[in-house]
């Protein structure tokens, strides 16, 4: 469960002070599929890097699984994001040195997974993935549908609670687009708490539960349907 | 929460190999670097052990006595005072002998005459010996024999050739038993040495040796150069060399006007200004890495920036701080590491090359400066890494992500 408190980010550009979220207070279920829409610098990327813990909000509380995480030290938040979220980007940020599987595996490397183990894992997704095939290919040997399927490979490897989305299908043509979003919603399925950011009205629409954002605040939240 | 050190090894040599040109840079920066100190350590330590080895040649359990205290720590108002130290003479030398240990005594004096034979003539230096001095400096004849082992006081006309000097003289003639002058006397010729190339101090080829007497009379002095004193065994010198001040400082009217240096002494000092001679050119090496590290920076430097979104992804999938300093700091010394041995390896060529060129020169680089100069380099490249890895490391993660 994600429940967040009175969150305030506050950039400092130059001398404005740019508040991207105000007061933020909601709380999500294990197991939700959310869309965040809104226009551009409305906020909804900053509260996913808060969720994802890549940023600590100015002020506020988050709290995750029942621990508040906003105060931990980095190498605490580095465990948290490796062990319990995925992230989703819309330029997939794959290692292009690396193999579809390399890639995937990624995330177990650095956790310090042992190889055998690793490549069982690897093997397994991959075939979920429809991708098996593909394991030793490089990414720019890859369409970008299959891209951003090594990506959600990568991204739920560790078997997170929470798979962060940001415009997953925003550098996609629609068939793979919709091929990626039929993946994720199966993972949610599966009982994956599912945050997609999105521009695309349709996609949003999608989901169960439906945020829209404006000026870095909440103006709609359809709450659990 | 670690990553295996294999894994850490994998990964960043995956990012080695993937900009060749960068890690080129550094491995060349790096090895040149280690070459330079490999190779001057080199040509320093052969140096030393050439100059060493030259002095051995003078031959062993040698003592020198010198005329005159030049001690340091003497009165310099003795220069003032118009007191100089008296003379070394023959009947000094020839007192020296009575000691048990002394094996060898070679009284020596120094001096230029011209010497012709016919029409040619040339000036030459002139030494004056006894028959010690043959074996005492470990000398070759060619033809004839050396100087005869008669009285040292007794003035013989006769000498002996460096082989220079005879080709000059006597081109292909057979000297032996001809007459030369020396300055206004005339000498039998009854020997040529052979050339023995320079020996320390003397170019045997190009000098005609008399008796020690007869040197004293042609050159009008009752004085020596200096007394050649061979010692039975090492563990004697020191015993010797009291005796000898003892027994000149008596002979002297109780003035202790003389200095004795043992070979060993010599030798100890050349040691010394070569050892440092070679840390000098070592430290001066050692600049190079340091100008090796700031470009090792530089690159990282630019390593960081271009693998910006890979840093920003690292860190959104559980890179901590650390592990992603660490993958920067194992990058940087795995190419250093492997910069060093390449250095090393090239060093070696260059030094080897060097003794091809010179031959005389064993120049090897030693041991510990192999070993410093791998770990200096090694601490170079982790010190100069550290700024570009913290820099990753502190990268904003989200700023990083929006780099594609």
């Amino acid at each position: 469960m994600i429940k967040l408190t009175e969150i305030n980010r506050i950039f400092q550009v130059g001398d404005q002070q740019v508040h991207a979220l105000r007061d933020i207070n909601m709380t999500i279920d294990n197991g939700e599929y959310l869309s965040i829409m809104g226009p551009s610098g409305s906020g909804k990327s900053t509260l996913l890097n808060i969720l994802g813990l890549l940023d600590n909000p100015s002020s506020g509380e988050y709290e995750l699984e029942g621990e508040i995480v906003t105060h931990l030290s980095d190498e605490q938040q580095a465990v948290i994001r490796s062990s319990q979220i995925g992230f989703v980007f819309q330029f997939f940020h794959l290692l292009p040195r690396l193999t579809a599987a390399e890639n995937i595996a990624l995330p177990m490397m650095l956790a310090g997974v042992a190889a055998s183990e690793r490549r069982q894992r690897t093997k397994k997704i991959l075939d979920e993935l429809g991708i098996a095939d593909r394991a030793d290919h490089k990414p720019d040997q890859l369409s970008g549908g299959q891209r951003q399927r090594v990506a959600i490979g990568r991204a739920t490897i560790m078997q997170p609670r929470v798979l962060l989305a940001d415009e997953p299908t925003g550098n996609l043509d629609r068939h793979s687009g919709m091929e990626v979003i039929d993946i994720l919603e199966n993972m949610n399925q599966q009982g994956i708490t599912l945050i997609v950011v999105t521009h695309d009205p349709e996609l949003g629409e999608r989901a169960g539960r439906k945020i829209r954002f404006v000026d870095g605040a909440i103006t709609v939240d359809t709450g659990k349907q | 929460m670690s990553m295996g050190i294999t894994d850490i090894i994998r990964f960043s040599f995956s990012a080695i190999v993937r900009y060749p040109l960068r890690a080129g840079l550094m491995l060349l920066a790096i090895a040149i670097g280690v070459a330079s100190i490999v190779i001057l350590t080199g040509l320093g330590e052969g140096a030393r052990r050439y100059v060493t080895s030259e002095f051995s040649s003078l031959g062993t359990n040698l003592l020198i006595v010198i005329p005159g205290k030049t001690e340091t720590s003497g009165n310099a108002l003795n220069i003032f005072s118009g007191e100089t130290p008296r003379d070394l003479t023959l009947q000094d030398a020839l007192s020296l002998k009575q000691h048990a240990q002394v094996n060898r005594i070679a009284p020596v004096v120094i001096g230029a005459a011209y010497v012709s034979y016919q029409q040619l003539s040339r000036e030459t230096p002139v030494m004056g010996s006894n028959a010690e001095l043959l074996k005492l400096r470990n000398w070759k004849m060619a033809r004839g024999r050396f100087l005869p082992a008669a009285d040292d006081t007794r003035a013989a006309a006769v000498c002996v050739l460096g082989s220079k000097l005879k080709q000059e003289l006597f081109k292909n003639e057979n000297p032996i038993g001809k007459k030369i002058r020396i300055g206004d006397r005339q000498f039998r010729i009854i020997g040529i040495m052979a050339s023995e190339g320079r020996s320390i101090g003397v170019d045997v080829e190009d000098i005609v040796i008399i008796p020690t007497a007869s040197a004293q009379s042609l050159f009008n002095t009752p004085s020596l150069f200096r007394i050649l004193v061979e010692v039975n065994s090492r563990d004697a010198l020191e015993q010797v060399k009291q005796h000898i001040v003892n027994t000149i400082k008596s002979r002297h009217q109780g003035e202790e006007d003389v200095t004795v240096i043992s070979q060993d002494a010599v030798l100890g000092t050349f040691d010394q200004i070569f050892t440092s001679l070679t840390l000098t050119v070592t430290g001066i090496a050692a600049i190079s890495l340091t100008v090796a590290g700031i470009l090792i920076m530089n690159i990282m430097l630019v390593t960081v920036s271009q693998r910006t979104a890979e840093i920003g992804l690292l860190k959104a999938i559980g890179a901590s701080h650390h592990q992603i300093q660490n993958l920067f700091l194992v990058e940087a010394s795995l190419l250093t590491a492997t910069g060093a041995l390449l250095g090393i390896a090239i060093g070696y060529g260059g030094n080897l090359f060097i003794h091809t060129l010179f031959p005389a020169l064993d120049n090897v680089a030693p041991g510990w400066a192999i070993a410093a100069a791998f770990l200096l380099a090694l601490c170079t490249g982790l010190l100069f890494a550290v700024m570009p890895a913290r820099r990753a490391a502190r990268l904003d993660p989200i700023q990083a992500l929006a780099h594609r």
